[in-house]
């Protein structure tokens, strides 16, 4: 699943470890998921929509198989 | 500089605290019936069973803290713990057999230990955290 927390987190001025804590998940989990290594569950990924005031679909774009 | 630490951190590191405490309590109490049992009350039925109790509390104590600390882990790091566990699991079940199998036919010249599956057990845990663990970094 692709996404853009880069690009949103670089144009809030965030680090990895204060968005992180936003989420309430660690740092490895943000950086894992910004490198599209692992999906996040449906209530992270709103989590992190919401802390960018964005839609799920704008922040994570599904590629299918 | 102080950093100011999240709840779920602080939480985190609490329980990790007393998993320490119980696990280091366990550990000990078991060292005490193993040495104890020839040693100190040299052979004392009563005092062995007592030992062997007060050693499972701690272990039960033991498992259902790193429940709790499961709780406190988020997604990426609960399935990371998961598929090291799973496959500790299913390892040490398959060297298991192979080892008491091994041992039955003769194949090996000492009797096969417990101790020795723990031991492996641990070395397969530790490894397959540290594979996850880069897997997702």
């Amino acid at each position: 699943m692709k996404n853009r927390i880069r690009v949103l987190r670089a144009e809030k001025n965030l680090t990895q470890a204060e968005l992180a804590d936003a989420v309430g998940v660690s740092r490895q989990t943000i950086n894992a998921i910004e490198k599209e290594k692992f999906d996040p569950s449906l209530p992270t990924a709103f989590r992190i929509a919401r802390i960018f005031g964005q839609t799920v679909e704008e922040v994570f774009h599904y590629q299918g198989e | 500089m102080e950093t100011k630490q999240s709840p779920l951190k602080v939480r985190r590191k609490a329980v990790l605290k007393r998993l320490s405490i119980w696990t280091l309590c366990w550990v000990l109490t078991e060292a005490l019936v193993v040495f104890g049992h020839n040693t100190l009350w040299e052979g004392s039925r009563a005092l062995t069973i007592i030992g062997v109790v007060i050693n499972l509390i701690f272990g039960i104590g033991m498992v259902f803290t790193y429940r709790n600390l499961m709780g406190l882990l988020d997604e990426l790091e609960r399935k990371i713990q998961l598929e090291s566990m799973g496959l500790t699991l299913g390892l040490t079940l398959v060297v298991g057999i192979a080892y008491s199998v091994m041992d039955i036919t003769n194949l090996i010249p000492v009797d096969a230990e417990i101790g020795m599956l723990v031991f492996f057990m641990g070395f397969c845990y530790i490894a397959c955290m540290l594979i996850n663990k880069r897997r997702y970094q």
